[in-house]
This record gives C-alpha cells, structure tokens and sequence, in this order.
C-alpha cells in the first residue's frame, strides 16, 4: 500500500491541521515509510481473536465502574475558563458559527 | 394534512434523543438543570481540560434498561462506548463519547394508533450518548462571532432509532408522540421539547409506488415540536418529490427545518462526508449489565401502558380506543384514575377526558396537567353534576370552556385559590347563582315547546310532511330557548308527544 | 551562618529523610539547595517551569509538619514533575506550544498524592511534546541535554525527569510511560524507574497521550527510592475509569516488604548471600538478537549473571511477537492520540492563531501553529488508521495482534519468575542523529514496546556503562501486579553493585 498526497490533504482535513505543501511532501514520505513498517501485521493470522480493550483484561474480567447519579461539581467558572482565547459573559468566544 | 402524491411512496425513520432526568451529567458530577447561566454547570470534565477523565452515571444506565425493558428490547449484556471523532466548537473533547457497534438496548417496538387503526414500530436500537453544547449568536453579530456555552455538554442522552417504518408524516408524529408518552411515562425524561429534553431527527425519503429499493433520504434536523415534526416532514416530501418530477436528485445530506419559513435547508457546516472515526473509548471499560440488574431494575418500573390500557378496559368496560387514549401519557392515566376514584363513573370521566378536554388541550398544545386546566376539584364537580343531571351536558360544556378561558370571574371568587378543595354547598350554591340547573320541571318545558311550536310553524309544517330534520331543528330550538338547560330527554319526549296530537 | 550541605544531591531519599529527621537539614534549606541547583544547571534544558516562591511555600508547610511530627517517608523531600503532569500552580505546557501558558484548575491525582505525602514540588520537567518521543528532540521548549554528554539526547519521553535525577537536580522525578517513556530515559540516564502495571497509578490529571498504554511512575537512583515514591502515587482513584480496585498486594507498603517480598526461610537453599535463591529469571532470546549493541548485550550479561550470583536461576524463553511489538504499538497509540488531541483546537485553551478568516481557519491554523511536527505525523496516521475503510485492517487487527503479544507474556510467566532484558538497543545517540528518520527512532522502541501493549510492569535499573561512557539499562518485567517482587529483586542487585550509585562527572 502506498499513500498519495491526496491521502495527506484529506487525513490533514479529517484532523484539523493546515498543512503546507512543503509538509505535505514530507509528511507523504514518512508516513509511507511507516505505513511500510506497520503492513508486517497484515501477515499475522488473528482469526477469532477478540481486541484487547483493557490490557488487564487479558487475566481478568475487565467492567466498567459506575458513579451514583449524584452532583458532586460546584460553579468554578472563572477558574475554568483562565486559559479562554476569548471570553465575554461567561461564553468562550469563537469566530461565527454557520449552521 | 396533506396526502402524499399519488404514485409516490414516502419512507420514514426516526432518530430521537431523549434527555434522561439524570441529576448530574452522564460523565460528570456537573448538575444537569436547564437555563444556568453559560458555563455555570461545566465542570473540568466536561469542559475537556487536559487530564480529565470520564466516569459513566450508573442512573443513565438504569433508565436504558427501563427503555428497553419498556419496549421489549434487547438489554446488551455486553455494551461499549466509542468515541465519534468530529470538530466542532460545541464538542469539547473533539469527539462525542457514544455507543456504536454494540448498544445498550437492541430492537424493541412501539405501538401507535393513527385513525383507528394499530401499527407498529419496530426500533432498531437505543444507545447512550453525551450531549453537545450550544453555539449562541444573539448579541454578537455585531462582533462576527458566536458564543459557546458548555453546560448542556455531557447531559446524558438515549438515542432512540427506529426502522424506517413510517410511511407518512402523521405516522411519524403519531409514533413520535406515542415515544414521548412513553418516555415520560417511565419518568426517564421530562419531556420538555421546548428545552430540548425530546428532539426528533427524521430521515425522510421517497419512492414511486411499487419500488423496492429505497430513496437518497435526508435527515432533518432541529424540531422541536410535534407540529413542526410534521411540517417540516410534510415540506421535505414536497421537496423531494418536486425535485425528481423535475428531473432532479434527492442529494443524501443534513438539512435544518426553519419554523419561521416553514421549510428545511441544507446545512452547509455538515457538507462534508464525514468519517467519524469511531473506535472504542480507551478510557472507559464494557458496560456489563447482568440479569439480576435487570430483574431489580423491571421489580422497581411503573405498570406500562399497555398493560394498564388492558386494565382500563376489562376494570372499566371502556373501548380499546378509549383505553389506549386514556393511557396516552402518565398525566392523563393518572387524572382519569384520580377522577375515578371520586366516584364519578369511569364512562363520563372518559367522555370528558377523551372529548372537551382533549379538544382544549390540542388547542392549547398543552397536558392534561398543565395550570391552564381547570383545577381537579372543579372538574370533579363538573362531571358529577352532569352525571347525575343536575347540569346538562351542553351546560357543563359551556361552563368548561368558559372556565378554560378564564372568563368566568365569578369562579375566581368561589375558588379563591383554584386547586382547593370545594364544598358541595358551595358548589351548589355556584350553580344557582349562575342559574345553570338543568329544566326537568314538566311544565317549564311544555311551556318552553309551546312557544317554540308557536314561533316555528313551517317546520311544524315539515315535520308533519315527514322531514325528520325538521324534528332535530325544533329540538335544537326548545335547547337555545331554554339557554342550553332543558333535560334533552324530556324535551324530547315532550316534542314528539305534542307534535302527534 | 550557611552550613555546608554540599554532597547532598547524589543521597538517597532514605538518607534525605535520614537528614530531615536529626534535623541535619530542614525542608526549606533541602529545597533551596535543589532549587540553586536546578537554577544554575539551567543548560541541561531538564527544568521548563521553576517558581521558588511555590517551591518554599510548600517545603515551610513541611517543615511544620516535620514538626509536628505528623510525616510520612517523603514528608519534606523534594520531587519535580514531567510537565504531563498538571498543576495548579505551575504552568503545564506538555512541552507543547499549544499549552504554551496553560495554568490547571486542578492537580492531577499523581501530583495531589505527592503533596498530601509531604513532598515539595521544584517545578516541572521537560519532555517530548504530548510525551512522543524517544530523545526528548521533540519539546517544543527545546531538547534536553544527556548530563553524561551534553551532546548526547537522555532519551524520552521523560528526558527531563531523567536528566534532572541524575543530575542530581533533584532527588526523585515523576515520568509517564506509554511505549519506554520512564524505562528507556532512566536506562540512557542511569537512573531507576518503573513503570508500574497499567491501572495501578491513577492517569487522572496526565495530559492523555494513548489512554490505554499511558502510565505514570516514579525515577529516582535506586529501587528502593522508587519503592518509596510508589507507595505514594499507587492507589484506586475514583476519576479514573480504569484504575484498578486496590489489590490485596498492595495493602502492606512495598517499601517494606525489600526484603522479604522473598521469603527466604521457605526456601531450603535460601541464604543471606544468596537472597534469590531458586528465582527464575526468563531471558527472551528475541531481546539478544540483530540491532542490540554488544556492549549493551555485554553489560546485560553480566547484570544477569550477578542475578545468578544472588541464587537466581536463567531460563531460556520466547516472546516470539517482539518485532510485532512495533507496528502494533505505531498503529495503537497514534490512533488514540489522534483522538486524544482533537481538544487542542484553540477555542476554549491553548494556543489560538492570530490571524484567520473563520472558524475551520481558525483551528485548522491554531492546530497547525500549535503541535509539532512527530505530533502532527502521529495524528495523520491515527486518523488514517481510524478511518472508513481502513479500521479493520489496522487499528482493529493491531489490537488483536496485541492480544497475541500479552498472552505470549502470560506463556513465559508460566516457566518464570521475571523476564529481564536490555531496554534500548543502544546507548543515548548524539542529538540530531535520528531526528529526520522517524522509523529509525521508532525501532530503537522495540525492547519496551511488549510491556506497554500488555499493560505489564517494567523497570530499567543501572547496569553498566558503554564504551562512550553512556549508561546501559537492565529491563526487569513482572507479572501483572509484581511490582513489589521486581522492586525487591532490583534491591537485591543494587545492594550487591554499584552502578546506580555512579553520577556524571560534571554533577558530582
């Protein structure tokens, strides 16, 4: 398998990040030479195998905890909004939404 | 109501996301109270701070199970959560923490009557979910920017799906209100769409008759009533069907309804093919849910409402449609058992609820247990007055609606506080003064049918040349004389044996 | 009057706490000499945040407490935190520009622990940008330099934690470990750290960089240091979905249990001089193979045969998955981090472009402004390996492979005790070398990997030296929850040599 540059615009796409031509060249280069790296575990035969969610789980039941439906969190708004970009009235502010 | 084309087959399914009335979100202790000021009830977590970390409220799971249960779904024993990878400034993590491969509630179906007739809809699954925040615009257009308030981010959701089962836009109302009385029923959510604790997503496309594969469907988004459901469900087929008649194509795509203009547009923020790379979230375990949860969960439901509608009708001898109306939703089973248990007969209570009430309440848009009803006590007397004839019906109709529209100044004063307890005194005493006691008096009404018979000589003249309605029309006459409260059966009586001689 | 500490930046936390209870040294002057010595070593680049006001603050707060005799063993010693860690007080920035002046509302649950144990905070440590990297090239904030050779990486992720303990800047250092990131630094430093079974330290309040390898741990000089430091951050946390419940194991400190976690009267041919008597140690022949170094190979030699000295036993064993262990690792851990970073995107912290036409422009740019080059590499592939179409074949099938790799752990368990290892195939590389090859850097990942996607604990202990006089690691792998065995049995090395006892020339 060997990626395009058409691959990178649309994965730069996908994450959110502006890329430049330049980068894309080399980012095109070093993910094929990843990609090159990780295809060896096509070759691995993993029929019936379920994923392993929880590396713990491999010697033991793994669930999920649950908390009580209970209001733990007390009003800390200015301390939680210190590092906002942009603020006004208790709302992060950010360049128009379109809908 | 309009038909669908002739020629043409609609298909809908529906997507809907409950609110369930958890007190605190579903991956935070953050409280879930709507109208906070913005950001008030973002906790760390909520907000996506880095180090954070979610832990699943075991309430949400609970009223999964009860969802499901309730439906005759499956409950996964097994269930996972999986991050749906998107960007968006609502979504703080960058993704929406969601079910995806293996739901906590799977099939399941819900019965809803349309005209009479009984259909059902099969669901595809329930899923638990976070909810996003909100983008806010007002006051800032003049800045070119919007606001973002993330305290509904994280307010536990069940998504439910349904197959794409409806086939009109009545049908998808009819089932969306059928979910809702359902829901609330349960108590699993408030049912409040103006605060959007019930929000349907219809997936809406069309056929030509006969056709078995199935049309490019859209999926409308944003409505948030029933009657917009069904507009904006009615606009799009219009809007399909119009598009393929003119040689167009039906484009798969996420299209908003404007209420104002009545209409549903593209939204364009959702253009792009989206792959959400779903995966499941490495930060939280499977969600195992064993048969004793279930047993304790099922030990502790309210009685459904199919199983009361059953009830109704084998305790009561009401009709099944009677029934399944009567248990349409928690608040109006719940009014007719209190208004039975007063004694007044099960048959004029559900005349009462299924007729003039329920016609106020369409109107209105309202439940039976909003404030704008009259209260419980007036209406007990109401009803038992008419039973026992003491009102006739027209009276009592008459009195309701004027009660309904707060005319009625002298209510005011004999309630004072509407919602006490009234005396049967008092109650009486009320009648009187409004001098609405129904004429059983032999002679008031002969005295009445003979003026009447007097001022009408040409239906006299009908009636005797063998027009029945003309009979109707002198009924109708000695009522209106009598301002509505003439005993009906003794008019009548009286009518027919006079005419003969 | 200044009284003459000058020796005590190469002691042990023991002999720190030694000195804190005659009353040799208060807290404050134990954090002041740290604080001078982490501000006048300034060119190892180790420290990011320093704020003398917060670090005194808290050693008077334990001076107090020393002094009303309410203390634990670390009441009063200082520690530094990889800068993943988050902190209320100092900046986190995860040696990312992104979190360029980011302050927490909150401590992280490892962090917090500390503090309530007693110990003061010196500041925060260097490190790869969201913890990826193996040389520490790749901080935003600058490399690390290795205080062995200062031309010479310390390895990474936690290169600053690792430099700043052997520098002797500080006595004892948090890290984090997602694929060596506290094993592989401590080996090129040479200095001790583990990294504790996965689920056992809380990963609340660690910046997240692949949620489900991710694990914090302590570094210090010896194992019985990190024994002290361990007891303090393990525990159950509430915040943490996969924190796992306390383990019997765990109810007695394991501090305490050095000596005994073997007992050596239910052995018949135990003995004082031969305190590991019938202890099997499995040597993974695919861990000696092509790419390790002989000196490296050399140096684990002979720490194995000190092994056999102390009464253990070799036994040849198979982890036949070990090159797996790459491609699997390189699938897993981007995927996650792909996700796990899409919350950097400048709307509510962190950093924001200055200039953008609109709101996909604002993002797009801030996210391109704000993360570094190996972390944009590694979200384009976890979004590639994500995506439709490709999910099956690469993420879901590395996650069946990593099934594969833990059982094989569980099948050599089965005929020992512990596995030991080399843990990098080479000794520190000069800075540069390796920066324009990402899979070179990678493949120098591949002894540590295995543990990581099995979630098993792991340890680097000092042993030896290469002919570049850069320090060689032992890796010692237990079982799942056998932290206290490996600490003991790495005690009874370190009781027996002297490598973790040596310090750079230049910081002695």
């Amino acid at each position: 398998m060997s990626l395009i540059s058409d691959d990178i615009h649309r994965l730069a796409k996908l994450a959110r990040i502006d890329i430049t031509p330049a980068e894309t060249a080399r980012m095109l280069k070093e993910l094929n030479n990843i990609f090159s790296m990780v295809e060896t575990l096509q070759a691995v035969d993993t029929a019936g195998l379920e994923p392993l969610c929880h590396p713990i789980a491999i010697v033991q039941k793994m669930q999920l905890r649950l908390r009580a439906d209970v209001v733990t969190e007390v009003e800390h708004r200015e301390a939680n909004m210190v590092n906002a970009p942009q603020q006004e009235n208790g709302l992060f502010l950010v360049p128009k939404v379109l809908e | 109501m309009s038909a669908t084309p002739i020629g043409w087959e609609v298909v809908i399914g529906l997507e809907t996301h409950t609110q369930l009335s958890c007190a605190s979100k579903i991956f935070s202790g953050s409280p879930t109270t709507f109208g906070a000021a913005p950001n008030t009830q973002a906790s760390v977590v909520d907000l996506a701070l880095p180090g954070t970390l979610p832990v699943l409220n075991r309430d949400a799971v609970e009223k999964a199970i009860m969802f499901g249960l309730a439906v005759g779904g499956t409950i996964a024993p097994y269930s996972v959560f999986a991050r749906k990878n998107y960007f968006y400034p609502d979504l703080p993590k960058g993704y929406q923490i969601s079910q995806f491969e293996w739901p906590v509630v799977v099939g399941g179906k819900v019965a809803i009557v349309l005209d009479g007739v009984e259909k059902t809809v099969q669901l595809t699954r329930a899923h638990l979910e976070e909810d996003a925040g909100k983008s806010l615009h007002e006051g800032l257009e003049t800045m070119g920017v919007s606001g973002i308030d993330l305290n509904r981010a994280g307010t536990p959701l069940l998504e439910i799906v349904t197959e794409p089962d409806m086939r009109s836009a009545a049908e998808a109302v009819a089932y969306a209100k059928a979910l809702h009385g359902l829901v609330t029923w349960l108590g699993i959510c408030d049912g409040n769409m103006q605060e959007g604790s019930f929000r349907c997503d219809a997936n809406v496309s069309v056929r030509p008759t006969g056709q078995k594969e199935y049309g490019t469907r859209c999926e409308i988004k944003n409505v948030n009533s029933f009657r917009f459901l069904e507009r904006a469900i009615e606009y799009e087929i219009r809007r399909q069907i119009e598009l393929i008649e003119d040689g167009g194509r039906v484009v798969q795509e996420t299209r908003l309804y404007d209420a104002d203009r009545d209409e549903t547009r593209s939204m364009r923020s959702k253009e792009d093919a989206m792959d959400y790379r779903y995966f499941p979230d490495p930060d939280l375990l499977p969600l195992v849910i064993d048969a004793a949860w279930i047993e304790r969960v099922k030990s502790a439901m309210p009685e459904l409402p199919a199983v009361m509608s059953k009830r109704f009708i084998s305790e009561h001898h009401l009709s099944s449609y009677d029934a399944h109306l009567l248990t349409a939703s928690k608040a109006t089973s719940t009014y007719f058992i209190n208004m039975v248990a007063t004694g007044v007969s099960a048959k004029t209570v559900t005349k009462w609820i299924n007729g003039e009430i329920a016609n106020f309440l369409n109107r209105e848009g309202i439940a039976i247990d909003d404030p704008q009803m009259p209260s419980k006590h007036l209406m007990m007397r109401l009803m038992a007055s008419e039973a026992r004839g003491e009102i006739t019906f027209a009276s009592a109709r008459n009195l309701f609606r004027s009660w309904c529209e707060q005319l009625d100044q002298q209510l005011i004063k004999l309630g004072e506080a509407i919602g006490q307890e009234i005396e049967q005194s008092q109650w009486q005493r009320y009648l009187d003064e409004k001098g609405l006691r129904s004429v059983s008096d032999i002679s008031t009404i002969e005295k009445i049918v003979d003026e009447v018979l007097a001022a009408n000589p040409k239906s006299v003249e009908e009636f005797k040349s063998g027009k029945e309605k003309a009979f109707q029309s002198l009924v109708g006459q000695v009522m209106k004389a009598s301002k509505g409260k003439a005993n009906p059966a003794q008019a009548n009586e009286i009518l027919k044996k006079k005419l003969s001689t | 009057m200044t009284r003459d500490f000058s020796s005590l930046h190469h002691q042990s936390l023991t002999q720190l706490r030694a000195a804190l209870d005659t009353k040799k040294i208060s807290a404050l002057e134990l954090a002041e000499y740290f604080l001078v010595r982490a501000e006048t070593n300034t060119d190892l680049n180790a420290f990011l945040h320093i704020d003398r006001d917060l670090t005194l603050a808290e050693a008077r707060a334990a001076d107090a407490q020393i002094a009303s005799g309410n203390i634990t063993a670390l009441t009063g010693i200082p520690i530094a935190h990889k800068d993943i860690f988050v902190t209320q007080q100092w900046r986190t920035t995860a040696g990312s520009r992104m979190l360029e002046n980011y302050v927490s509302p909150f401590d992280a649950t490892v962090v917090e622990k500390l503090k309530t144990a007693g110990m003061v905070c010196l500041g925060k440590l260097n490190c790869d940008e969201f913890a990826m990297g193996s040389s520490n090239e790749n901080s935003a904030f600058g490399a690390v330099k290795n205080p062995w050779d200062r031309s010479r990486i310390p390895g990474g992720s936690s290169g600053g934690s690792a430099a700043a303990v052997a520098a002797g800047l500080a006595p004892a250092a948090t890290g984090t470990d997602t694929g060596g990131s506290l094993r592989q630094p401590a080996a090129m430093c040479g200095i001790t750290a583990i990294k504790p079974t996965y689920g056992t330290v809380s990963r609340y309040g660690m910046v997240a960089f692949a949620s489900s390898l991710d694990q914090g741990g302590p570094m210090a000089k010896s194992a019985e240091d990190c024994a002290l430091l361990l007891d303090a951050m393990i525990g159950f946390d509430a915040k943490d979905s996969t924190s796992v419940a306390t383990l019997d194991k765990y109810k007695t400190p394991i501090s305490a249990r050095l000596l005994t976690a073997f007992a050596l009267t239910s052995r018949a041919d135990a003995s004082v001089s031969r305190p590991l008597a019938g202890v099997r140690i499995g040597v993974p022949q695919e861990f000696f193979g092509e790419g390790l170094s002989s000196e490296i190979a050399q140096a684990v030699d002979a720490a194995l045969a000190e092994f056999e000295k102390l009464g253990a036993v070799r036994v040849e064993i198979s982890l036949p998955r070990t090159s797996l262990s790459i491609p699997v690792y390189y699938v897993i851990a981007p995927a996650e981090a792909s996700s796990n970073l899409s919350r950097f995107d400048g709307v509510r912290y962190g950093h924001r472009a200055a200039e953008y036409k609109n709101l996909a422009d604002m993002i797009g740019k801030s996210r391109a402004e704000g993360l570094g080059a190996e972390v944009k590499r590694r979200i384009l592939v976890g979004a590639y390996v994500l995506s439709h179409g490709y999910y099956d074949a690469y993420y879901l099938q590395a996650q069946k492979v990593r099934r594969l790799i833990s059982q094989d752990f569980q099948e050599a368990f089965k005929k020992c005790d512990f596995i030991m290892g080399p843990v990098a195939p080479t000794t520190a590389w000069k800075m540069g070398e390796k920066s324009n090859d990402p899979v070179a850097m990678y493949l120098e990942d591949i002894y540590t990997l295995g543990v990581s996607l099995a979630g098993l604990p792991g340890m680097s202990v000092p042993c030896g030296f290469g002919h570049n006089g850069m320090p060689i690691g032992l890796q010692i792998m237990g079982n799942y929850f056998e932290e206290a065995r490996m600490l003991a049995a790495a005690h009874q090395y370190q009781l027996a040599t002297d490598w973790h006892t040596r310090s750079p020339e230049a910081f002695q």
